[in-house]
């Protein structure tokens, strides 16, 4: 039987670079990206998957990485919000939050804009009302839902027009 | 968290004859939350995610098999889900949020525990959690549990969303175990507490969901899910209704109902979808037929106000189903 001290190994693709290292299984994706590789974007919050403050994508889906055990996704592709701006260059969901005033205190913002990013590419934005109740997994304490709709819905826009832009 | 040990089992065998103490882990958005709670205290994980199990597939008599370990996001979006099972597809989107839906499985959402404050705090009895402790909801804050199918050992309400559309579709759940395979109908699948409150459905010991078979479709555009809850959205249900009808001019053939929120189960009343078969929709049928689906509700001190929401959301929704107008789960109005 297994050993319960023994650690699993754990390889990770994070933010394009290769992470390997033996953990305990017991270490969420979480832990692992805040506690050992520093990468403290990803913010802890309820640590129960009610907030949405610790949102990345694995393989480009949203998901919240406190409940992610981080050797449960072997060689898994994980984005984090450093992993969105990699040459210091803003995303553009990014820079709709700066212009749109989509927070105030910013604890949430980083699995806000994690969530947005992956929003768009479901396509699930036709709607302020859409919108939202493609974002309600993420919680905002101080309540910039509004900016935050208005900065997912400026990006939207520019996509469609940089779409009409190219088909012309 | 405990620490436990953990493994990722290549074969459905080899899960199937894990050490006891075992839990085995799907998607996890319940098993780690209740990890991290010290509500489970397993000292073996085993990981059953390279087992595949992910596939939606058409079956020979025109259903569809979901595999257990497809997430609920690709079954809800998967098109022939969409097209053929939009009660179930609304039913996942009712459920959760975009990033639980993303991990959570449909084998993983049939397993998971009550959203009971009491089970969830180990420092208070609850024979779900510690047999033989007693029950802390009864008599206690209990506005969100269940007014049907309770116990004197536990009035824990199941929170699926998903089970209700299913239990109103009659899917069947595909089992394997270490004695072989077996098929159980969805509404036999979870129990009633009743002295046993620990054990949430039928599973015997090594026991794993494989896939869910849904039926050939038959409800064409009369269905809904229609779901109260205290937000709008990401949150259990105080009461749901999945409702299918088969009607024909005008007359209903066949009707399926399923509750959500009211009951330690999904809870379904055989008798009351008779009283629709041969009849045109009307007021006093759709409150007959409610009437009759929450016989023998027993409220507790904080949850009778179930029982004057719960006959409105049955017949609300029956009367979508009829008209063919489902509940939209993004424009939340309710006509």
């Amino acid at each position: 039987m297994n050993d319960v001290s023994a650690d699993i190994p754990c390889r990770l693709q994070i933010n394009g670079k290769t992470y390997a290292a033996d953990l305990p299984p017991s270490v969420t994706l979480l832990d692992l990206l805040r506690e050992r590789l520093d990468l403290t974007g990803t913010k802890k919050g309820c640590d129960r998957g009610q907030c949405g403050a610790c949102t990345v994508l694995v393989a480009g889906k949203r998901v919240k990485s406190c409940l992610v055990l981080a050797v449960s996704i072997p060689d898994a592709e994980v984005t984090t919000i450093e992993g969105l701006s990699p040459n210091g260059q803003l995303h553009p969901m990014q820079q709709a939050f700066i212009e749109a005033d989509a927070f105030q205190c910013g604890y949430c913002t980083p699995g806000q804009i994690m969530s947005a990013v992956a929003l768009l590419a479901e396509g699930h934005t036709h709607s302020r009302e859409e919108i939202r109740e493609f974002m309600s997994g993420n919680l905002c304490r101080c309540g910039a839902y509004n900016g935050i709709v208005d900065a997912i819905e400026q990006v939207v826009a520019q996509q469609n027009r940089n779409h009409t832009g190219e088909a012309a | 968290m405990r620490r436990f040990s953990y493994s990722r089992p290549a074969t459905l065998d080899e899960a199937c004859h894990s050490a006891e103490h075992t839990r085995f882990l799907a998607g996890g958005t319940n098993l780690i939350d209740l990890m991290k709670s010290d509500v489970e205290r397993p000292a073996h994980v085993a990981d059953l995610k390279a087992l595949g199990m992910h596939h939606i597939d058409e079956q020979p008599d025109g259903g569809l098999r979901l595999g257990a370990l497809a997430t609920n996001a690709d079954t809800a979006a998967h098109p022939l889900v969409a097209d053929r099972y939009p009660l179930l597809a609304s039913a996942i989107l009712a459920g959760a949020s975009p990033q639980i839906r993303n991990v959570a499985t449909n084998g993983g959402n049939l397993n998971q525990r009550t959203r009971c404050h009491y089970f969830y705090d180990p420092d208070m009895p609850c024979n779900k959690r510690s047999p033989g402790t007693g029950c802390s909801a009864r008599g206690g804050r209990n506005r969100i549990m269940a007014i049907l199918g309770t116990s004197d050992a536990c009035i824990a309400t199941f929170p699926s969303d998903m089970c209700v559309a299913l239990a109103a579709l009659k899917a069947t759940v595909n089992l394997t175990g270490p004695e072989g395979e077996r098929s159980v109908p969805i509404r036999d699948y979870h129990r009633l507490p009743g002295e046993t409150p620990w054990r949430d459905n039928i599973l015997r010991p090594g026991e794993i969901v494989t896939s869910i078979d849904l039926p050939p479709a038959s409800f064409g555009p009369h269905h809904t899910y229609l779901k109260i809850r205290d937000r709008l959205s990401f949150a259990f249900a105080i009461v749901s209704a999945a409702i299918g009808l088969q009607i024909e001019d005008g007359i209903i053939r066949h009707g399926r109902i399923a509750l959500g929120g009211v009951g330690t189960k999904p809870w379904c009343v055989p008798a009351a979808e008779a009283l629709l078969e041969g009849k045109p929709p009307s007021h006093s049928l759709f409150r007959d037929v409610a009437e009759r689906l929450l016989q023998g509700a027993m409220p507790d001190r904080d949850n009778a106000a179930k029982l004057r929401l719960a006959p409105r959301v049955i017949e609300r929704a029956l009367w979508q189903a009829s008209a063919g107008t489902p509940q939209s789960q993004t424009d939340k109005t309710i006509r």
